[in-house]
């Protein structure tokens, strides 16, 4: 727990010293014709579709994610708009789109902290069960919710084996965000940040929150890409998906659970 | 009859002059006109107004599911590109008096918007406004439960504009 950083690139690090090289290598490159250097900063051109090359994913390490601290949650909050449970009039029916957990065992009690959120399955159920289409995989893997066609009916909710979605009960009174579209009678749940992949930021409130609290055990990346950061640790760590066992093929990986 | 054709125009141009003025006060009997505001960005709408006033409703259909399915966010046709230029300057809202924007219009033509109950009716950037700027709003809650007060739902929406 002493060391924070997710990976251990100490300033000698030979893996460190690969990167900063490559990057500065790639960095020149984009920087002579002008036109490059936009695309790199703001990643996929807006008129284009998000394309299955990608594949968003993230890596919790549960053994940096910290007893009694839910900055991920009040962030995600804050960035998509939705009240806090504790705040919520009515808190056993308010939209969660992240949860801490805080798990023991029994029998060792040994404790484990974690953040459950839409685990963006490769074979979501949640689109199996959706009679209306609503729920669907856009091609970089991100399970999202349409709500122009969302009828309400909560099938998906009862499908996810992650209780990783939320009905919103009430109406909000033009409380959204601009960014977030949300309202009275949809489902809803995680959406890795749609908004901030799309504008090319590259990471999601949660994972911000997370590196700026210090503890940095959330990491989120395309893990088609060989060479993202999230890749490389995947690589290395051993991580387990939550009931690997349905076979969904999950976008979020935990380690040390 | 050249110059008989020239005075017959004359007279007809009078008319229709003295019939266009006399229409303001005709319609106190009948619904009030919409209030159509000048945008308060931009020399001119994305396209022309008459196109505008009559498919604005299928362009942002097009739009809206290429932007939700696919992820494509150009800004030509994008609702909050709608709302940026529109909101009132009183309201900063497109939707939130009888006056705005959207709302004028629609409430002449008696048809119902459903965009506002899940889109923000107000642009973006008003946040750099709130006492909380972007970078700690998220901590706003926080705050508030280090100095032992829940944090009201008026608050919340606060932090969300």
């Amino acid at each position: 727990m002493s060391d924070t950083k997710m990976s251990d690139n100490t300033p000698d690090s030979p893996e460190r010293r690969r990167f900063i090289s490559t990057a500065t290598v790639a960095a020149g490159v984009t920087l002579v014709p002008g036109v490059m250097l936009v695309e790199v900063a703001q990643g996929r051109p807006e008129d284009q579709p998000a394309s299955s090359a990608v594949r968003w994913g993230m890596l919790i390490d549960a053994t940096k994610c910290a007893s009694g601290c839910d900055d991920c949650v009040s962030a995600c909050s804050t960035e998509n708009g939705w009240t806090p449970v504790a705040e919520s009039k009515h808190p056993t029916q308010a939209p969660q789109w992240i949860r801490k957990l805080e798990l023991q065992d029994p029998l060792t009690q040994g404790q484990t902290n974690l953040p459950m959120l839409c685990q963006h399955c490769a074979e979501p159920p949640c689109v199996d069960v959706c009679p209306t289409g609503a729920s669907f995989k856009r091609d970089d893997g991100i399970v999202l919710v349409n709500r122009h066609i969302c009828i309400g009916c909560r099938y998906c909710m009862m499908a996810c084996p992650y209780k990783a979605r939320s009905l919103v009960h009430e109406p909000l009174n033009d409380t959204q965000k601009p960014d977030v579209p949300r309202g009275i009678g949809c489902v809803e749940a995680c959406t890795f940040c749609v908004q901030k992949v799309d504008r090319g930021d590259g990471t999601t409130a949660c994972a911000e929150a997370c590196a700026k609290s210090g503890n940095n055990a959330i990491l989120f990346g395309d893990m088609n890409d060989p060479e993202s950061e999230i890749s490389k640790r995947l690589r290395e760590l051993p991580t387990k998906q939550v009931r690997a066992d349905l076979n969904l093929n999950l976008g979020v990986r935990y380690h040390g659970i | 009859m050249k110059r008989l054709l020239a005075l017959g125009a004359v007279v007809l141009t009078t008319a229709a002059l003295a019939w266009a003025g006399s229409e303001e006060p005709a319609q106190s009997g009948g619904a009030p006109k919409p209030v159509i505001t000048k945008a308060t960005k931009g020399e001119h709408c994305v396209e022309p107004n008459d196109f505008m006033r009559r498919n604005h409703m299928k362009v942002l259909l097009h739009h809206r599911d290429e932007t939700v399915i696919e992820g494509i966010r150009t800004k030509k046709y994008s609702l909050k590109e709608c709302i940026n230029c529109h909101a009132s300057e009183k309201t900063g809202s497109v939707a939130a008096s009888k006056d705005d924007f959207c709302v004028s219009c629609h409430s002449y033509a008696a048809v119902k918007i459903d965009c506002f109950d899940c889109h923000s009716t107000k642009p973006q950037g008003s946040m750099a406004m709130h006492p909380l700027n972007a970078e700690t709003a998220h901590y706003a809650h926080k705050l508030a439960a280090q100095a032992g007060r829940p944090v009201s739902t008026e608050e919340m929406a606060g932090i969300a504009q």
